[in-house]
């Protein structure tokens, strides 16, 4: 992402005699910052410089109401012996390893069901892609709630089955289950962006592979998955980090306290409650850091990991 | 995964559409296989669509109804009793001033977006000056960013300001373009509008305002109502943010209502509190009844989460 070979250059300038290509370059220095002014400083103010003090919160004491003291690496020590912290830890990972590849499978099951030429597939979509809009409202977390509620519509169902599960969220084994429905009840959102992808497959490849007398799983793995994969890739990195910040449901569902029994303390919610319920922002603060960093080198990992897997099509251009 | 071994790789960029091959198929085996596709969609349209439908029929429902056993959505006992009483509100304010409050953020955090977003996207998109690379890797990794490593600082500078239980702090970052999904998607859009468009204005002397004002935004419509329709639903489902600023019940948008109605009233009036979720999706759902094909192909074509 340096310099800007990609964009068309202006014939304009070409033509024209030095000095005034050089007043043009001035110029449009002048213009590019006048109207990247606002971007700038949202993000010199917004993004920049509160990463900075973030950073330096990190290593303080500070409660908003005394000057920050300066306490070295004590906040990031004192998070290895926090056993609240360590749970919520153990929480937010057991919801993106098991919520994000259930919720994309669950994509891509649905993708490729809907990847055909048939009546209706608009409704389809529509009506799958609805609860990615609302999911992470208010108001679903409450809907969520009621309906699973111990000896509620949910359970009742089930019972129906002869399955009984203890309730759902009074049961603390049973309130990750509760949560990972909730992100696959939304697998709309990659769904869509899936179908996208499966539009840019060129058909006659299927039709060759018919012709060599390949199934529907052999076409799977040897056409569909490899041409998909760059999308695939887009919807992996982009779920995983937006199911590490989970915050409304996980608020709404446990009245803000994480319960029962800290099953449901999402590492935002304890960063939540550290910082604005204890004011312990010099403590919240290196959980955001050791958030970034984690975050950054799972990217990192996906990045890596995709040249093995992520398969470009040489001829886009 | 490997790569493919089809023996044949397409040459051809355009794709002839995957229309059926009458061959490989009799007319019967068409019609089963059409009748399993649409058992399996509805079924699952079914179940995906349960919960809305589920809160829709509840919140008509007295609340003897809506707990337990009652997986039916349907009641012999239908009535507007709990809108009544969703619209009375909490602590003395009514739903409506809640209903006004959203409204002015989400309005707001549309205006504030569409302005700053689309301005930052034509100098990234359309003016070549020095570092322009360097920001647009700068405002991309933005993306990636977790936003809680930047609110406990945010907090602490708008407290310092005196603006906290104030809208600034929930509107400003809009209108300064902060939320990088919406200008990536502009700048994208706009590297698709052909050059010589710029280029004939430039000859005929109109400079960068003019370019952008006359040529470029009336060109951006599509990516223009994107935008807009996910920055209104996106502030309209935003909790985190009024929850840290807001103090005062009377400016409250509706999911901070929401939660406060639940907290004073728990589980003595399920009918109610599901009623005031209900109003709180309306326009949501209004927007996304209204707009789905947008939104959809807005999903599709520029990679947006819901």
């Amino acid at each position: 992402m340096t310099s800007s070979p990609t964009l068309s250059r202006r014939a304009v300038s070409s033509k024209a005699p030095l000095p005034r290509k050089s007043r043009q370059r001035a110029a449009d220095a002048r213009a590019g910052y006048t109207f990247l002014l606002p971007w700038l400083l949202g993000f010199i103010a917004l993004t920049v410089g509160p990463m900075i003090s973030s950073l330096y919160l990190s290593f303080t004491n500070y409660n908003l109401f005394e000057a920050p003291k300066w306490i070295g690496f004590d906040n990031y020590a004192t998070l290895f012996q926090d056993e609240r912290f360590l749970q919520s830890v153990g929480v937010t990972v057991g919801y993106v390893v098991f919520g994000t590849p259930l919720k994309l499978a669950a994509a891509l099951a649905v993708a490729m069901l809907l990847n055909s030429k048939r009546k209706g597939q608009g409704f389809y979509r529509s009506a799958f892609y609805a609860p990615s809009l609302v999911g992470a409202s208010v108001s679903i977390a409450i809907v969520w709630k009621a309906m699973f509620g111990d000896s509620g519509p949910v359970d009742q169902g089930l019972s129906f089955f002869g399955i009984n599960l203890g309730g759902w969220v009074g049961n603390p084994s049973m309130t990750m289950p509760m949560f990972i429905l909730l992100t696959v009840w939304q697998f709309g959102a990659p769904m869509v962006i899936f179908l996208a992808g499966l539009k840019q497959i060129p058909a006659d490849l299927y039709e060759a592979a018919s012709m060599d007398g390949a199934g529907p799983v052999r076409k799977f793995f040897n056409i569909t998955w490899p041409m998909l994969s760059p999308v695939i890739f887009f919807n992996l990195l982009m779920e995983t980090i937006h199911a590490f910040q989970i915050f409304n449901s996980a608020y709404i569902i446990s009245n803000g306290e994480g319960g029962p029994a800290g099953s449901t303390l999402f590492y935002t919610l304890y960063l939540y409650l550290r910082g604005f319920s204890d004011f312990r922002m010099g403590y919240a603060s290196a959980m955001a850091w050791l958030l970034l960093i984690v975050v950054g080198i799972l990217t990192l990992i996906i990045f890596r990991t995709s040249k093995s897997w992520v398969h470009y099509s040489g001829d886009s251009k | 995964m490997t790569t493919m071994t089809t023996p044949t790789p397409s040459k051809s960029a355009t794709p002839p559409p995957s229309v059926y091959n009458p061959k490989s198929e009799s007319m019967g085996m068409k019609r089963t296989k059409s009748v399993a596709f649409h058992a399996v969609a509805l079924i699952l349209t079914a179940i995906v669509l349960y919960p809305g439908l589920w809160m829709i029929a509840s919140s008509f429902k007295p609340n003897s109804e809506i707990g337990g056993a009652n997986t039916s959505l349907w009641s012999a006992n239908f009535s507007f009793d709990n809108f009544v009483t969703a619209m009375d509100g909490i602590g003395g304010v009514s739903t409506l001033t809640f209903f006004t409050n959203s409204l002015v953020l989400a309005v707001g955090a549309v205006v504030g977006t569409i302005l700053s977003a689309s301005i930052s996207a034509y100098a990234f998109a359309r003016i070549n000056f020095p570092g322009r690379g360097l920001f647009f890797g700068m405002m991309i990794a933005t993306l990636l960013l977790p936003f809680h490593v930047v609110i406990i600082p945010q907090y602490i500078i708008f407290q310092q300001l005196g603006l906290v239980d104030t809208y600034v702090p929930l509107l400003i970052g809009k209108f300064l373009a902060a939320d990088a999904f919406f200008v990536f998607l502009m700048v994208q859009f706009m590297r698709g509008l052909p050059a010589e468009l710029d280029e004939a204005a430039r000859i005929d002397g109109a400079g960068h305002v003019r370019i952008f004002g006359s040529i470029m935004l009336p060109l951006m419509k599509p990516a223009l109502i994107s935008t807009s329709i996910f920055s209104f639903i996106w502030s309209w489902n935003d909790f985190l943010g009024p929850l840290l600023y807001l103090n005062t019940p009377e400016k409250y948008p509706l999911p901070l209502a929401l939660r406060l109605f639940v907290d004073q009233t728990q589980s003595s009036d399920y009918g109610a509190m599901i009623a005031m979720s209900v109003l709180a999706l309306l326009p949501v759902l209004v927007f996304f009844l209204v707009f789905q094909r947008y939104i959809v192909e807005g999903v599709s074509t520029q990679g947006l989460k819901g």
